[in-house]
Order: C-alpha cells, then structure tokens, then sequence
C-alpha cells in the first residue's frame, strides 16, 4: 500500500466512530497495540523534543526502506505515534520525504487534539521528515561516491 | 450521582451565583461545562465584563495626568479600586498598595527591588520545596546577580514543610523568606504566621504569594503582620494581566525603584531623577487601568458574597472532593496536608497525568494536567504531572460528581 492509500484508509476507519470518545478509544487501542521500541534505544537522543509527554523514535533501514519503532509514558500519544508509523513503516526515504501528509487535519486530530498533543504530533512528522531526508541523502552521497 | 451533602452555608446561593458568570452557562463538546481549573485563572462575574466594556465605552482616558474630565474620572475609579483593595487586604494606608501585572511581576518586583537595596554577596534568600516557579525563579535571579545564596525549606511526603528544619535555617545571614500561603499544586495551607513570627524574631522580612489564598480565605496584612504580599487579579474573579503588591509603607519607602519611567517620577534632568512618592514610585509607565478598575468591581463582588461564607463552602467542596475521589480505585494524592484549600491533586494507576486529562475535556470537565509550573514538586515525588482539580465559589457538589464519573470513565478507557 502506498502512503496515501494508508492515509485514505486511516481516514475512512475514523469516519464510521460517531463522536470524539469513540475515537479516543480506538486510538488508545493502537497505542496498547503498538510494537515496542527496543529498551536500548530509550535514550535522550531518541526523543522527539516538543512533545510534553516523552516519545522515543527509532528508524532502522532494512532493504532500502524505512521501520519505525517508538514509545511514550502517555498512551493517547502513543496511539497517535502508532498511526504515524503505520503510515511510514516500510517506505522508502525518497517516498517519506516527499509524502504530502493529509490524514491528521482530515482525522480532524489537529483541531480536536489539544494544543501541546497537536504540537507533539507535528513534532513527531517533522522527526519522520528529518531521519528519511538524512538517509535520502546518505543513500545519494554512496551512490555518488561509487559512481566516482 | 452520588448523595449530595447537607448544605451548611446558606448565605451561599449557589444558582444565583452561578448566573452571575456566563462562561459557566457554556457547553463544551456538547456537554455543561465543568469547570474545575480554578487555581489557573477563574471565570468572570458579569459585573467585571461590564465594568471593563464602561471603562473602556465612558471614561477611557490616562490616570494621574490629564487636566480633563475623562482623566479624572478614570484617576478617580483607579484610585478607588487602591482604596477598595486596601480595604479588602486591610491595609494601613491605600499607599501599601501597588497595582501590578500579576503575582510574577510583584515577586520579581520585590527580588529586584529588595536585592539592589539589601542583598549583598554572602546573603541567604529562604523560599520551600513547594514553590511554583514565579516564587523560585526571580530569587535565583536576584541572588545569581548578589552573589547570594538561595536556601530551601524541605517538606515532607504529604506536602507540608518540615518546620524545624525552618527554624534550622534561620541564621543571620538570612535576609529575606519568599514563600506561598497555599501552594498551586498541592493545596497545602502554610502555618504563615509561624512562619512570619520567627521570621520577625531575627528581623527578617517575609514575602507572602498569597496567589492561591486571597480567592479562598480572609487575608488581613496587619494581622498577619507580613511584610509584603502579592496576589494576581484573574485568580480572584478579575481581570488577567491585573495584580497586586502589599507592601508595609516604611519598607515600600526603602526600597529602590523596580522600573523607570512614567509616573513613578516628581523630576527629571539629564543629571538626576527625583522619584514619586508612594505608592507611584512603583508604578512606571501606564498602568493596566480597565484592569484595576475592573479588579475593584471582581473584589467589591466577592465582599457582597463574604469571603468568610466562601472558605465555609469551598471548605465542604474540597472535604467532599477528597472523599469521593479517595473511593476511585488506583487513585493517590500528591500531597496530602492536613490544611488544604482550593485545589486537589492526584494521579490514577501509572496513567499519565495528560491521558486522563484529555478524556475529561472531551466530557467537558476542565482540569489541570501537569507539573503546574511547579517542576521541584514534581521531581520531590519524582512524578511527570499530576492531575489538579481546583475549586471556586460556583463549584458544586454535582460538578464533583461529574468529575468522579469521568475519571471512572476515562480510566476504563485508559487501563
């Protein structure tokens, strides 16, 4: 599945719960769901700063694509990081950099979320952002350099 | 819904009193709103809206200065507001009164002014482990820039200080104790006067945040014998960006001027400035006029109450909270004092302090999740946040139900 067939599907599951607790209630059932980042990588290094829980993002390249595994203290955050890596898990950096991303504002998780939980999650996208336009251009810079 | 208790406080009436604030006539999220955040700001009487919509719509002009008819009214309505608080703090002179910002500016009045004038390298600064950061942070400031040294009066587990480890402390080097009436993040009532009384046995002045008092309880400064006091208008029903500076007028005429400018000068040269009298010398630049004003209109209001039949009602509000929430399985307080007043705050399991409060708001109950601008309380229990109810003269008994009902609710959905 691509990243906006994922997001179109995202979208589509929320759009059948009625109000906002119903909601929550599946995105807390992501976030119990969530596979756990290794303990070794629960260090300050791996946390996304602006969120005011804690979140630990580890990204791990396996055949040319992407993995994310994460945690947080909080489990509504860690629902919302849940929805996040099952969006970009198994992409290749090329394809996350440039992914236009639509679900949080069509989830209506950006104006219902409060404001320190919304911040935290575009803090979160921008991590995701950041670790594939790094291994994008790491992968360029072998390639360049074998081609020299 | 639980069993309401017997009301024991009949000069509160609590309907009427809730019409008086439109805020809580709201729905959020489709439900009544619950508001329970009360130690963070309160809700605004209509008598307040109305008298900063009059200010702003018949008398707008700028104090002290004008020649004109507006700028007299509006001195005068200023003026009063001094004369109102004065009265309300009882106050010897409305010249001990100072108009701030806030509890913040009023602390960091005090550090600097006092500071520039008594501090000098060697010298101790006494505050608690229990302070927010407004009370810690403007002394670490002041002493930082002195050469001074910030002291701190431990507590225990329950949140209340260690007293003698107080008395301890009070060596001759101590020039100054900053410390709160009531705390934001625990609700614990310091034995003040305790405090104040060994405080003044070795001539060491004592600044009171009564921040979390004046809205709750009967503050008198000359009873209390304290040497400055400060307070913020929005949590006392008024205006935000209001505040108010107690200060004993022979300390006030001692020290320095915080700020330069406006109307806290007599005469100005390039060679040497002449500053105002009390209390202008304090006041430089425009001060927050509507702000005052409107300040004297939330104070006026509450006195029609009486603060003694508020601390009576919100005294059963928080005795009822405690014993409804003590019945929530997996629930503990942080802090757990003997005195409280005004606020709650707990944790639930390992849930996350931010969890519990989101599923509240979206049952529309408003509380307070995390460390409360308070982070070395936070660390003492070595806990992220807490999650604080706090109280107010409309809160009901029927709102504490609700609270009950939906951390019941959103714990279910959490575990």
């Amino acid at each position: 599945m691509t990243i906006k067939e994922k997001q179109d599907e995202l979208i589509s599951d929320f759009s059948f719960m009625e109000n906002w607790m119903d909601k929550y209630e599946h995105i807390i059932q992501l976030g119990k769901e969530l596979p756990l980042i290794d303990e070794q990588y629960k260090t300050p290094e791996h946390l996304i700063k602006g969120c005011q829980s804690q979140v630990w993002l580890h990204t791990e390249m396996k055949d040319g694509l992407l993995h994310f595994t994460a945690d947080s203290d909080a489990v509504i955050t860690k629902g919302l990081v849940s929805l996040m890596i099952t969006v970009f898990s198994g992409h290749t950096p090329k394809e996350i950099a440039t992914a236009e991303i639509y679900f949080i504002d069509a989830i209506g998780l950006s104006s219902h979320l409060s404001p320190t939980r919304s911040n935290g999650l575009l803090s979160m996208l921008k991590q995701i952002k950041l670790y594939a336009i790094a291994y994008e251009a790491k992968s360029q810079s072998q390639k360049n350099g074998t081609e020299l | 819904m639980q069993q309401v208790p017997d009301i024991t406080v009949p000069a509160i009436d609590i309907e009427k009193i809730r019409k008086d604030f439109p805020l809580l006539q709201e729905k959020v999220y489709g439900q009544p709103l619950v508001y329970l955040d009360n130690a963070a700001t309160t809700q605004k009487p209509q008598i307040v809206l109305d008298t900063l919509i009059e200010y702003y719509t018949r008398i707008n002009s700028n104090v002290h200065r004008g020649v004109h008819h507006l700028s007299q009214e509006a001195t005068a309505a200023y003026e009063n507001s001094r004369k109102t608080i004065a009265t309300f703090l009882n106050a010897r002179k409305p010249e001990e009164i100072i108009f701030t910002k806030g509890t913040t500016d009023g602390i960091n009045l005090i550090a600097y002014s006092f500071g520039r004038g008594e501090i000098k390298p060697g010298d101790v600064v006494l505050t608690t482990a229990m302070e927010h950061h407004s009370n810690i942070v403007p002394w670490q400031m002041m002493c930082e820039d002195r050469g001074a040294e910030l002291r701190i009066i431990p507590m225990d587990e329950k949140g209340e200080l260690l007293m003698d480890q107080f008395s301890a402390l009070l060596t001759d080097k101590v020039k100054i104790i900053a410390v709160t009436y009531v705390s934001n993040s625990l609700g614990t009532v310091n034995p003040i006067r305790d405090i104040i009384a060994q405080a003044h046995a070795r001539n060491i002045p004592v600044l009171l945040d009564a921040a979390q008092a004046v809205q709750h309880m009967p503050v008198d400064v000359q009873e209390l014998d304290v040497d400055f006091l400060v307070f913020s208008g929005h949590k006392i029903y008024g205006p935000t960006g209001s505040g108010v500076l107690y200060g004993k007028e022979e300390w006030l005429d001692r020290l320095p001027p915080y700020q330069g400018g406006g109307d806290m000068i007599k005469t100005v040269t390039f060679a040497k400035t002449i500053y105002n009298v009390l209390p202008y010398k304090f006041e430089a630049g425009t001060p927050d006029i509507s702000g005052a004003i409107a300040l004297e209109a939330a104070i006026k209001y509450i006195q029609q109450i009486g603060v003694e039949n508020i601390h009576a009602w919100e005294e059963q509000l928080v005795e009822y909270a405690v014993q409804q929430l003590s019945q929530i399985e997996g629930l503990r307080f942080i802090g757990n004092p003997k005195h409280r007043s005004g606020a709650v705050s707990f944790l639930v399991y390992d849930i996350h302090p931010y969890d519990l409060g989101e599923l509240l708001d979206k049952q529309g109950i408003a509380i307070r999740t995390g460390h409360h601008c308070a982070e070395p309380v936070m660390d003492f229990f070595c806990i992220p946040g807490t999650v604080r109810a706090s109280f107010a003269v409309y809160t009901t008994f029927e709102d504490i139900d609700r609270l009950v009902a939906g951390i019941k609710r959103a714990v279910t959905m959490l575990r």
